[in-house]
């Protein structure tokens, strides 16, 4: 469980980033903090492992205070995969590459070879464990950085633009997989401006601004609201664009969910004389 | 990165940042050459007193004394060295007279920094571009010289995003002994001189892209000039340069132990 409580964070450069949020995440949730550029995102989430420690306010990891404690040993349970995959490879092969971070926590040479083999099969990669990971494409490179830190199964997963540069194949697997962590009783958290790909998975979402939450609940509710998604600067996601225009003909505005669409409008076509 | 942050360029408009770079660089190299023919203690102090209305014109005192901070491990790196060699040689006491002759080559030390110091943090990379380019510097040269100046800021940003992505994946940079410590470095280093690659085949890109190179006689939009300011600087100067040669060769340069009585 991660507790932020009246977080706030200031850059070297006098940039007040965060101003007083807090905010719980509990054990196998699946949140999306959204928001425009520079709204605090990225900063809030480098709290959760330690990367920044609040100026003011607290951060609870499992109930360690994050300022009491070192990022490798808060890393160990909340894995974070950055954004640009090219700031953090650097190893021979793939293989390696994926070792790195079990080797730094520790683990038993048998043990890493075994985690690094089910990391790879993960993530369809088997094929390239012997590959530079600099000669891997874009998308590839970027599930390299994602299995390097779910090789050591961390309780809690922060993704930080997991979408950017990826494929729809890619989108849907990372659905998927996201799914199939949450089956496994996982935390996970997103960081995106991917509106489509939240509705599509419907997480609880957060909404920041300007260094503050400025409002949270689930997708259905958040992601199908103009007023506060325009003072965000987000549009609606495509499907609720369709329901808010067909509102006044009776239907119901706060749908994001391609299944749900598709039975209401199965509904509406039954309970209408042909 | 304390060091790194004295050299930074910040857009002030004050009379030392509208000053010549080309009559800027003269004069800091003028003032690194007469530290150099120096090396007693009070001629040193001089300069470096010199230097302090340079920096409050320039309303940069904060990032000159950041940057002096910066120098100041190297400093008593230097100071240390000299101590200890002369303690060897002088049969093993230390003299006044050798702590003040290390006192003077430290200060002549911290006179370089902070003259260059001054010169980074009141020249723009552009008017520097501009200045290698009026000097008959080939102009591929002056626009790699201004591009790697340029990028510095930007390279230190992504190191540090790198060291944070490495530090997630459980990386202890301060762990074990100096060799290890260095070795630490390596997933951060190639990352870094990866990125630093790529980006830079990227802007070659780009600026193909947008015809760079295409004639071969460039003009520029901005053309250096000297106004009064700039000789005022150059008359300064070369007083400067007349009065300590005159001074080195036929004025006897009292040292301060000498002048205590020690």
């Amino acid at each position: 469980m991660i507790e932020a409580v009246d977080v706030h964070y200031s850059y070297a450069n006098k940039v007040e980033a965060l101003k007083g949020v807090s905010l719980t995440v509990k054990d196998g949730e699946f949140l999306a903090i959204m928001g425009q550029n520079g709204a605090g995102k990225s900063t809030f989430v480098k709290h959760f492992n330690g990367l920044l420690k609040p100026a003011s306010g607290k951060v609870l990891v499992d109930g360690v205070e994050t300022t009491k404690t070192s990022v490798a040993a808060l890393a160990r349970n909340v894995g974070f995969v950055f954004q640009n995959p090219d700031h953090q490879l650097f190893s021979e092969t793939v293989e390696e590459e994926i070792a790195f971070a079990l080797k730094n926590f520790g683990f038993a040479p048998d043990v890493v070879e075994s985690r690094v083999t089910w990391a790879l099969e993960l993530l369809s990669l088997t094929q390239y464990r012997k590959t530079s990971p600099f000669l891997l494409s874009g998308g590839e490179r970027k599930r390299v950085a994602l299995a390097s830190v779910l090789a050591w199964d961390p309780q809690t997963l922060i993704l930080d633009e997991p979408t950017i540069g990826q494929d729809h194949e890619q989108k849907e697997k990372l659905t998927q997989f996201i799914v199939q962590m949450q089956s496994q009783g996982k935390t996970v958290v997103i960081v995106t401006h991917d509106v489509e790909f939240v509705a599509e998975c419907n997480p609880r979402v957060v909404l920041m601004k300007e260094g503050k939450i400025v409002a949270q609940g689930p997708g259905k509710d958040i992601l199908t609201n103009p007023q506060i998604l325009a003072e965000s600067s987000i549009v609606l996601p495509q499907i609720a664009q369709v329901f808010t225009k067909l509102s006044p003909l009776g239907f119901p505005k706060n749908v994001i969910d391609i299944y749900e669409a598709e039975k209401i409008i199965l509904k509406a076509k039954e309970s209408k004389p042909q | 990165m304390s060091v790194f942050d004295g050299l930074k360029f910040r857009k002030v408009y004050s009379p030392i940042h509208n000053l010549d770079p080309r009559v800027k660089f003269v004069y800091v190299i003028s003032i690194f050459a007469v530290a150099i023919i120096f090396s007693q203690i009070i001629p040193l102090l001089f300069l470096f007193i010199l230097q302090v209305p340079f920096v409050l014109l320039a309303r940069v005192q904060r990032q000159w004394v950041r940057s002096l901070r910066g120098a100041a491990f190297l400093a008593t790196v230097i100071f240390a060295v000299n101590v200890g060699t002369s303690f060897f040689y002088a049969g093993y006491k230390v003299t006044p007279p050798a702590v003040e002759s290390a006192l003077a080559l430290t200060l002549r030390f911290v006179v370089l920094v902070e003259s260059f110091s001054v010169f980074f943090l009141t020249t723009s990379p552009d008017h520097l571009g501009l200045a290698l380019e009026e000097s008959h510097v080939p102009y591929e040269f002056a626009f790699a010289f201004t591009t790697a100046v340029r990028f510095v800021p930007v390279l230190a940003e992504e190191a540090q995003t790198i060291m944070d992505a490495q530090k997630a994946r459980g990386l202890e940079l301060e762990k074990g002994g100096l060799l290890k410590r260095i070795r630490n470095y390596v997933p951060v280093l190639i990352p870094l001189i990866v990125s630093a690659i790529r980006r830079s085949l990227e802007l070659a890109e780009a600026m193909e892209s947008r015809a760079w190179g295409a004639t071969k006689k460039r003009t520029n939009l901005y053309s250096l000039k000297l106004h009064k300011g700039d000789y005022a600087l150059l008359a300064i100067t070369i007083g400067i340069i007349i009065s300590s040669v005159y001074i080195r060769l036929y004025v006897p340069i009292p040292t301060v132990v000498h002048l205590l009585h020690l």
